[in-house]
């Protein structure tokens, strides 16, 4: 119980600093969706990072844990924008941005994934 | 009124958030193919499509769209999940990867196409 209260409110924190930095990042781009690609580049780092074994100087605390990892930055990045501004990209006729954006995703999030984790493991 | 799109925004990424939790801790086993993440991931897509569809109204949307379905999906916890799937399960590292992205794109599209109907 106090458990999900707690990832709810990291979420909320989470999908706030989405929103955020899709605000500030989108008006440079033109086609790519920047703002989507960068909190989900970030997001996957941080993920790894932390379950890697970083999140045990943040809190020693289980609940807490889950919060920021699942709750907070489970939150921050996302699935359904990538597949949405896809299928907007695709309905444009801009398929080499939407290639490019599917194939960047997917390899800078692997990428981002595993240097986090690298690097959590050290910490 | 940006202090009430924040507000949409962060209720809905809750909302979305908790559901996420809830499914994946019952449905996720480790080793395995990760059906809770696979779930909300698919689930989010097919919402997101079906309402930039609709067409509704900016505060409607940042709930639904930026909070709600953005909440629901992940895309940090999917490539940790990929990554320790490359490690021992290539098989099912693959037919993740495929599954996932090609249908969260088909279910986003056909969940637009459907919002348009409304």
């Amino acid at each position: 119980m106090r458990i999900g209260i707690l990832v709810g409110v990291a979420g909320a924190f989470g999908a706030i600093c989405r929103y955020g930095l899709g605000r500030l990042v989108i008006p440079l781009s033109m086609d790519f969706p920047m703002g989507t690609f960068a909190a989900n580049m970030i997001g996957s780092f941080l993920m790894t990072f932390f379950a890697a074994g970083a999140i045990q100087r943040l809190t020693r605390n289980i609940s807490l844990q889950t919060a920021i990892t699942t709750g907070f930055i489970g939150s921050f990045t996302t699935f359904s924008a990538l597949s949405m501004e896809t299928v907007t990209l695709i309905q444009e006729g801009k398929w080499q941005v939407a290639f490019l954006y599917v194939v960047s995703s997917f390899a800078g999030g692997m990428g981002m994934a595993a240097f986090g984790q690298r690097r959590g493991l050290k910490s | 009124m940006i202090y009430l799109q924040f507000v949409a925004v962060g209720v809905g990424g809750a909302v979305g958030a908790v559901i996420r939790w809830w499914i994946s801790t019952h449905m996720n086993r480790a080793g395995k193919f990760p059906t809770g993440t696979f779930l909300v991931n698919s689930a989010g897509s097919l919402l997101i499509g079906f309402i930039v569809g609709m067409q509704v109204s900016m505060l409607v949307t940042l709930f639904l769209v930026s909070g709600v379905a953005g909440g629901l999906t992940t895309f940090s916890t999917l490539n940790k999940e990929l990554l320790s799937l490359w490690k021992d399960k290539k098989r099912l590292f693959f037919i993740y990867v495929f599954s996932t992205y090609g249908l969260g794109i088909l279910l986003a599209s056909i969940g637009y196409s459907t919002g348009r109907t409304f």
